[in-house]
C-alpha cells in the first residue's frame, strides 16, 4: 500500500491524478472473524486499527449498513477539546486530545487537525465561578485552561459583540487553547485506510438484522450478506445504539435518541480563528477552512430517529447566533442537517464488557463523541482484546447506574440533553 | 410538528414542553429495592418506531398529554389528556 507525500501527490499529478489506488478494499464477508466491529462510524474503524496496531489482532472485519462515514462522523461540527471536570472525563478527553495530536502523522493522512483554541463564554459571576472551578480542575489533571476576561475576549474574538447593550452582556470566559478542529470525513477515511493495511476487512452496505446465540452467549451476526461468526463482537453503532441491542435481547439501556442539527452558511472570507460557545443559550460556532460558518446547538428535545430536525431549533440556533455577531444578520444559510446521537442518561459515555457474554458495547457518546474517536477506539480496543476495561475506561460502564456511580458533569440528573 | 392538544386544538410544537417515556412506571414510594428504582429513572426502551411519551401544554393550558408519535417519521397517530380529566378517569 503506497504512502502519500507530497513526492506521490507529485507523481500522480503527472499522470492527471488518474491512478490513485482506492484507499481500502471492498472485500467479500468470511465466514469467521477473530473480532468483529458493528458500525464503521469513527469508533467502530478506530477501534479495528487500533485492535490491529497495539494488539496485533488483524484478523477483524468492520460491518457497516450503509456507505462508510454516512452516520455522525460525517455529521459533526468536528469539535475537539478536553475541558471537562470530572476525573474520569478528563483523563479520557485528555488522552484523545494526546491521539488526536499525533493522528495526522500515525495515519499518514491529513487530519487537518487545527488547534485554534475554543472559548466558552460566561455572562454571569456565577458562570465566571464554574469556570473557574473548572479550569482548575482541568489544570490540575494536567490540562491546559486559561481564565479570561471581557477585554481579552474581545481582543481575540474582533467579531463578537462585547457591549453592554444586549441581555446578556459577556463577562468573560474559559479558553482551553489546545482545543480546535479537525477534518470529519478525513478521520472516517484515514482510519478506515489504516485498518485495512494491517488486513482488515472493511465490509460496507452490510446491515446486521440478528445475533446468533448459544444460549447466552453471542456467537455471530446475521446480516444481509450472509452470516458471520466470531467469537468478539463490539457493538459501535452510536444513535442505533438501542435498536441493534434489542436484537440481541437486551429492551433496556440508559440510552435515548434524539436528533441534533447542523448548520453551514454561505462562506465568507476569514473571520473567526477560533471556536466560540455562547454561555446565555446553546451555540458552537467556528470557521471552516472553505470560509462557511460551522453552527449547531441544541437537540431538538425529543427522541428521533430522523435524520433532520425541525425548523424551531434551527430559529433559536440562528438567533444566538445574530446576539454573538451581529454582523452575522444577513448571512445565508447553505446546508443543513441531522444526526441521530445515543443520549445516556448522566452525559458520559458507556465503553464495557457485555451486557452479554460474547458482546462489548461502545455507546452514550451523547453529542460530544466526535472529540472521542481516537480515545474511544483505543481503549474499546483494549477492552475487546483484554477482556477488561482499561484505568481510562473503567468508569465508563453499564452499571455504573445501578450503583450510584454516575459520571454527570453538568450535575443536571437523568434527562438526555440538559447538559 | 404539529400536536392537537385536546383542549387547546393543533398548536405547534414549540408551544410544548417534551417531558419524556410515557410507559415508564415509577415504583411505590415505599418499594426500597434501588435497582427498581434505578430501572425507573435510568432505564428506556428507546423504540425506532411508535413511542408513547408525555409532552406538557405549558405556553397554553398547561395540560399534561400523552402522545404517541413514530420516531422516525414523527408522525402523531394519537394524544390524550392525562390526569384528574382524562377518560382514563373520568
Ligand atoms: C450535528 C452533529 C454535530 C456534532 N458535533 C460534534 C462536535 O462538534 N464534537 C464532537 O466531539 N462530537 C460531535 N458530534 C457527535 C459525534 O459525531 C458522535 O458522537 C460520533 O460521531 C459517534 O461515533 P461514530 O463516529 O462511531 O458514529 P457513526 O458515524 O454514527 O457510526 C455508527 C455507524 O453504525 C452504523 N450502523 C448502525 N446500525 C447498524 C447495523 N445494524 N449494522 C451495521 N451498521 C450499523 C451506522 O450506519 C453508522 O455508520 C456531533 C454529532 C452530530 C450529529
Ligand atoms: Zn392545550
Amino acid at each position: 500500500m503506497s504512502r502519500y507525500s507530497a513526492f506521490s501527490l507529485f507523481k500522480n499529478a503527472l499522470s492527471g491524478h488518474k491512478n490513485w489506488k482506492r484507499a481500502w478494499r471492498a472485500p467479500e464477508p468470511q465466514k469467521k472473524y477473530d473480532v468483529i466491529i458493528i458500525g464503521g462510524g469513527g469508533h467502530g474503524l478506530a477501534t479495528a486499527y487500533y485492535l490491529a496496531k497495539e494488539h496485533g489482532i488483524t484478523n477483524v472485519a468492520v460491518l457497516e449498513k450503509g456507505g462508510l462515514g454516512s452516520g455522525n462522523i460525517g455529521r459533526n461540527t468536528t469539535i475537539i477539546r478536553s475541558n471537562y471536570m470530572l476525573g474520569a472525563n478528563t483523563r479520557f478527553y485528555e488522552h484523545s486530545m494526546k491521539l488526536w495530536e499525533g493522528l495526522s502523522n500515525d495515519l499518514n493522512y491529513n487530519m487537518m487537525f487545527s488547534q485554534r483554541g475554543l472559548i466558552n463564554l460566561a455572562h454571569t459571576p456565577g458562570q465566571m465561578d464554574a469556570f473557574s472551578r473548572r479550569g482548575n480542575a482541568m489544570l490540575m489533571e494536567g490540562v491546559d485552561a486559561e481564565l479570561i476576561d471581557n477585554q481579552e475576549v474581545c481582543r481575540r474574538v474582533p467579531g463578537l459583540y462585547c457591549g453592554q447593550n444586549t441581555r446578556f452582556p459577556i463577562l468573560g470566559g474559559l479558553c482551553q487553547p489546545r482545543a480546535g478542529t479537525a477534518r470529519h470525513d478525513a478521520v472516517a477515511w484515514g482510519y478506515a485506510r489504516g485498518a485495512d493495511q494491517y488486513g482488515v476487512d472493511i465490509i460496507e452496505h452490510c446491515e446486521v438484522i440478528g445475533f446468533i446465540k448459544d444460549g447466552d452467549t453471542v456467537t455471530g451476526v446475521k446480516t444481509n450478506r450472509g452470516e458471520i461468526f466470531a467469537p468478539k463482537i463490539g457493538v459501535s453503532v452510536a444513535g442505533n445504539t438501542s435498536t441493534v441491542m434489542k436484537l440481541a435481547g437486551i429492551d433496556k439501556l440508559p440510552i435515548e435518541s434524539h436528533v441534533l442539527q447542523a448548520f453551514v452558511s454561505e462562506p465568507l472570507k476569514p473571520f473567526l480563528n477560533t471556536v466560540v460557545t455562547y454561555g446565555a443559550g446553546h451555540l458552537y460556532i467556528s470557521q471552516s477552512d472553505k470560509g462557511g460558518l460551522v453552527f449547531g446547538g441544541d437537540l431538538d428535545g425529543y427522541n428521533s430517529y430522523a435524520q433532520r430536525g425541525n425548523l424551531p431549533i434551527f430559529e433559536h440556533v440562528a438567533a444566538a447566533a445574530v446576539t454573538m455577531f451581529p454582523v452575522l444578520s444577513r448571512l445565508r444559510l447553505l446546508r443543513n442537517w441531522g444526526g441521530i446521537m445515543d443520549m445516556s442518561m448522566d452525559g458520559s459515555p458507556i465503553i464495557c464488557k457485555g451486557p452479554l457474554p460474547g458482546l462489548y458495547l461502545n455507546a452514550g457518546w451523547c453529542y460530544g463523541g466526535f472529540k472521542a474517536t481516537p480515545a474511544a477506539g483505543w481503549c474499546f480496543a483494549y477492552t475487546i482484546a483484554k477482556d477488561q476495561p482499561h484505568p481510562l475506561n473503567a468508569d465508563f460502564t453499564l452499571d455504573r447506574f445501578y450503583t450510584g456511580h454516575e459520571l454527570d458533569e453538568g450535575g443536571s440528573g437523568p434527562y438526555p440533553g440538559h447538559q | 410538528m404539529i400536536i392537537n392538544c385536546p383542549i387547546c386544538g393543533p398548536r405547534e410544537a414549540a408551544e410544548y414542553s417534551y417531558i419524556g417515556d410515557a410507559t415508564r412506571v415509577r415504583p411505590e414510594a415505599d418499594n426500597i429495592d434501588l435497582n427498581s428504582w434505578s430501572d425507573y429513572v435510568h432505564q428506556r426502551q428507546n423504540p425506532r418506531g411508535n413511542h408513547h411519551e408525555h409532552w406538557q401544554h405549558s405556553g397554553a393550558c398547561r395540560s399534561i398529554l400523552c402522545v404517541t408519535r413514530d420516531t422516525l417519521s414523527h408522525a402523531i397517530s394519537g394524544v390524550k389528556l392525562v390526569g384528574p380529566y382524562s377518560e382514563d378517569t373520568k
